[in-house]
């Protein structure tokens, strides 16, 4: 099995083959998963939140999709990567439990994804894959030299995307 | 008294006095659970931890271990929410000590036990937020609870996301009782920022 490095929650780094990414459990929270598609180094970011400019507590900048996602390339260009050649495969926002309330945070899941969306959208950055929403956790793995996105589930078949 | 608080600036006796409520509240849900069960059960001090996000995970035996958590909203003089998790082994034990001793078979629960499972959750919830409560002199309604049987690191995520926007860790306490078998069980408590001012407030800090 390939060196894998692993991300926590809030949390982002990028990675050069034959070494591959992977964060644990996505819950409500979204992978994204970007490469420089020539020079196959590609990076992770696990966001949990939508938008840092609501929050008061918003040091940590790999929390938000709209901090985090900038962040992550940066530090891919910063690694040599040109925005022109970057791709992007996104997984999780599920909504864990079912039931609705005036509780608007339950639906975050989905507000991370549409957040992340637009993040991306403003990089230019083109969504090339997608697994989200849904109600159960994912733990996914990306192969910057391929740019395989492996999504597992409990209970679930594993996909690659 | 400031009341809106930065949990990772909370100062010791703030965190005294949640530890204190996760004491008597854990007191209380093993009185229940023994009711419940019809046996003796015996508890151990609980941990009151307050981790990192990316900690959270490993504490439970790892991002990946299947646990069943049992989450419900609060609302009345405080909002915010509570859950109850349990690794799925230990969950397993319990339902089948609740179901009169019939083994639970397969890998997955059949709808009877997560029946059965939401009632444990339901239970000691409950008997955790009746001290704090009484504690506190507050109004506090749980809503009906919901339970999901996935990996630790996604049942965590949604209270650590209620937690994301007041700060960066996350309040966890962890229960073990200890029947013949030992069955551990972790609550996280979330109260939103305006309702930690109010529980401190009421408890005369």
């Amino acid at each position: 099995m390939a060196d894998s490095i692993k991300i926590g929650i809030a949390d982002l780094n990028i990675c050069k083959p034959p070494q591959l990414i992977c964060t644990i459990g996505l819950g409500s929270c979204v992978g994204i998963a970007i490469r420089d598609t020539s020079l196959k180094i590609g990076g992770l970011v696990h966001i949990m939140l939508p938008d840092s400019s609501q929050i008061k507590s918003n040091a940590n900048i790999a929390k938000f999709a709209d901090t985090g996602i900038p962040e992550l390339v940066k530090k891919l260009e910063a690694a040599g990567c040109s925005r022109s050649r970057m791709e992007a495969k996104i997984a999780g926002g599920a909504q864990m439990f079912s039931f609705q309330n005036k509780n608007e945070l339950l639906g975050i899941g989905q507000r991370n994804v549409e957040a992340t969306k637009a993040a991306l959208k403003a990089l230019n950055i083109p969504i090339k894959a997608e697994d989200t929403g849904a109600n159960y956790g994912r733990t996914v793995t990306f192969d910057p030299a391929t740019g395989d996105y492996e999504i597992k589930s409990v209970g679930r078949e594993t996909k690659v995307i | 008294m400031d009341e809106n608080i930065n949990i990772d600036q909370m100062e010791e006796q703030y965190f005294d006095v949640l530890k204190e409520i996760g004491n008597i509240g854990a007191g209380n849900a093993t009185t229940a659970l023994s009711q419940m069960l019809g046996s003796k059960v015996d508890m151990k001090v609980p941990q009151v931890k307050l981790l990192e996000f990316k900690d959270v995970g490993t504490t439970m035996g790892g991002e990946d271990q299947i646990v069943a958590g049992i989450y419900l909203v609060v609302e009345g003089d405080i909002t915010g929410s509570i859950m109850f998790m349990q690794k799925k082994e230990s969950a397993k034990v319990m339902v089948s000590k609740l179901m009169g001793g019939m083994p639970s078979e397969g890998d997955d629960f059949s709808e009877m036990e997560q029946s059965a499972l939401k009632e444990i959750g339901n239970i000691i919830t409950g008997a955790y937020l009746n001290s704090l409560s009484t504690l506190t002199g507050l109004k506090i309604f749980p809503s009906v609870p919901d339970l999901c049987i996935d990996m630790a690191g996604a049942l965590l995520s949604v209270p650590a996301i209620e937690f994301g926007t007041i700060g960066d860790k996350l309040l966890l306490i962890q229960t073990d009782f200890t029947d013949d078998v030992e069955l551990s069980g972790y609550f996280v408590l979330v109260p939103d920022e305006e309702s930690y001012g109010k529980i401190m407030k009421s408890l005369g800090f």
